[in-house]
């Protein structure tokens, strides 16, 4: 697998489209499972977390199963690379971050990847464009199914699926839908979602997972609870409330339009002025401007850029993707200034292209 | 390690008594995150305000503690045969060490799986090879936690019983 042909396209995450693809980005599950026979791994020694890092590379090489896998040793990854797969959404920044020998199993499209020696000894992920979260489960329960016939599983009849971490035992599954809710932000109502949607037990996080920041105005929406309910019902919860939050934030965006229409303009067109014009940018501004972009776009404010190209901006500014793009490794301050050339270039080009 | 930009928009409780939380800590120790939210009554009792980083293990412990109640010789004593881990290491660090912790802890666990996710019995999904050989991936576990036991130790005789033991039984798995 090439990382650098991977950088040309825009992933799966990003890809757009679908029912609602204005405000609903993707669905992922991921099921957390170990294996029977080994110590988890926070408490491996190196010499099991080489074996059991052998063992499942070893597993998922001969895995017959479609779409094909493609294996990557982390380890032996340059901290760009792993950066990258971070970004894209393949693998946590805990596995990308950690020591050790550790590993990912991903397919040509990325929607699938397989985690080796995160908490987890296998951390299986599907992650899908828009609302889908059916279609991912359908996928990762075959996915599942498959690799149980390579490997003994930790599993109790009583607690489920074992896990290093008692908040992932049971079903080990934590399904998130990504929303982008730059209206909701804007009139200052995310946190009344929030607070409803603790109410019943969901959780809310960044961008990049738990403990990131929601920069341009990403939010994941996913369950807390793993014990005690099936993965259908667990599925069914977010499933059901997603609706009400895209409402939610279709009646912001009407609200904007109605009673502040000017200032909603106006925040829009210099997000865009100052993403083609600016000589210093860094990743947290461009994902703030790139968000009142979008949401222009969608509103029909924007109508001389294309939203694929705003979704592939998106991906192509974050540190690694820009250096990999870039072609050298850059430090904080090049990187900005080169971002800011690259969005630039960009903005020039599809002016342009529609002009 | 890069910095980690805490933002939470719930209004967390405190993972103490269920006031609202005012105190949030996140500490990231070797690469894991761990996240603590106390209300400003219960982090004045831990000290955290005071000494964040080396009172860490105490909150945990206090956190666990307060599911589980005080530990007794009983619960302190334990250790799990299969992976090592004492009872009291899975309070400071909040991970347990193997899957046999389940079964071995599983009187301390129960009440903070109730807390955790408000139940303590698995409904979902079972997979479809599940149980075909428990006990021999019980035996294995045990027995490769001897065979680090005699190598730390230098019994290299012994050792080498125990790897022929564990391929064998491997091939049974």
């Amino acid at each position: 697998m090439n990382l650098d042909i991977m950088t040309q396209q825009s992933g799966e995450w990003l890809r757009g489209g679908g029912t609602d693809g204005d405000i609903v980005i993707s669905s992922r599950i991921r099921l957390a499972r170990n294996l029977s026979s080994f110590p988890f791994a926070n408490r491996a020694s190196a010499h099991q977390k080489a074996e059991i890092e052998h063992f499942l590379r070893d597993r998922l090489a001969k895995f017959d199963f479609l779409p094909k896998l493609h294996y990557l040793n982390l380890a032996n990854l340059i901290p760009l690379d792993r950066q990258l797969l971070v970004e894209r959404q393949m693998i946590s920044r805990e596995l990308a971050n950690a020591d050790g020998p550790r590993g990912v199993a991903i397919t040509d499209t990325e929607t699938i990847s397989v985690m080796v020696n995160e908490e987890d000894h296998l951390r299986l992920q599907v992650l899908r464009s828009g609302f889908s979260l059916d279609e991912c489960w359908q996928e990762i329960d075959r996915l599942d199914d498959a690799v149980e016939q390579k490997v003994n599983y930790a599993f109790s009849e009583e607690f489920g699926y074992l896990t290093a971490c008692p908040t992932n035992v049971g079903t080990g599954m934590r399904a998130s839908v990504m929303l982008h809710l730059p209206a909701l932000v804007l009139k200052k109502e995310i946190e009344k979602v929030f607070r409803a949607l603790q109410k019943i037990n969901l959780a809310v996080r960044g961008l990049y997972g738990e403990g990131s920041r929601a920069s341009g105005d990403f939010y994941q929406i996913s369950n807390q609870v793993t014990l005690g309910k099936s993965e259908t019902a667990i599925l069914a919860e977010i499933r059901n409330v997603i609706p009400n939050i895209i409402t939610y934030e279709r009646q912001a965006r009407e609200a904007l339009t109605r009673e502040s229409r000017q200032h909603l303009h106006d925040k829009i067109f210099r997000a865009k002025g100052t993403l083609g014009n600016a000589t210093m940018m860094t990743s947290e501004e461009t994902m703030d401007l790139l968000s009142s972009v979008r949401l222009g776009v969608h509103m029909n404010i924007i109508d001389d850029i294309d939203i694929a190209a705003v979704n592939e901006l998106f991906i192509h500014t974050q540190p690694a993707h820009l250096q990999k793009l870039i072609g050298q490794a850059l430090d904080g301050e090049e990187r900005n200034s080169a971002r800011a050339r690259y969005l630039r270039a960009r903005l020039r080009d599809i002016g342009t292209q529609l002009n | 390690m890069q910095p980690v930009i805490e933002t939470e928009f719930r209004v967390k409780q405190c993972q103490n008594c269920s006031q609202p939380a005012t105190v949030h800590v996140t500490n990231i120790v070797n690469g894991q995150k761990r996240e603590l939210h106390l209300c400003q009554e219960c982090s004045e009792k831990q000290e955290i305000l005071k000494n964040q980083e080396l009172n860490l293990s105490v909150i945990l412990q206090t956190m666990i503690g307060q599911h589980v109640g005080a530990p007794t010789d009983e619960l302190a004593r334990l250790t799990c045969p299969a992976c090592g881990i004492k009872y009291m290491e899975f309070k400071a660090e909040g991970r347990l060490g193997c899957p046999r912790d389940y079964q071995v802890f599983q009187k301390a666990l129960e009440p903070l799986l109730l807390r955790i996710h408000r139940s303590t019995r698995h409904v979902g999904k079972i997979p479809p090879h599940a149980s075909r050989n428990a006990t021999v991936q019980a035996e294995l576990m045990e027995l490769r936690h001897k065979l680090r036991e005699a190598v730390e130790v230098e019994a290299y005789e012994q050792a080498a019983r125990l790897r022929d033991l564990i391929r064998q039984k491997e091939g049974q798995g």
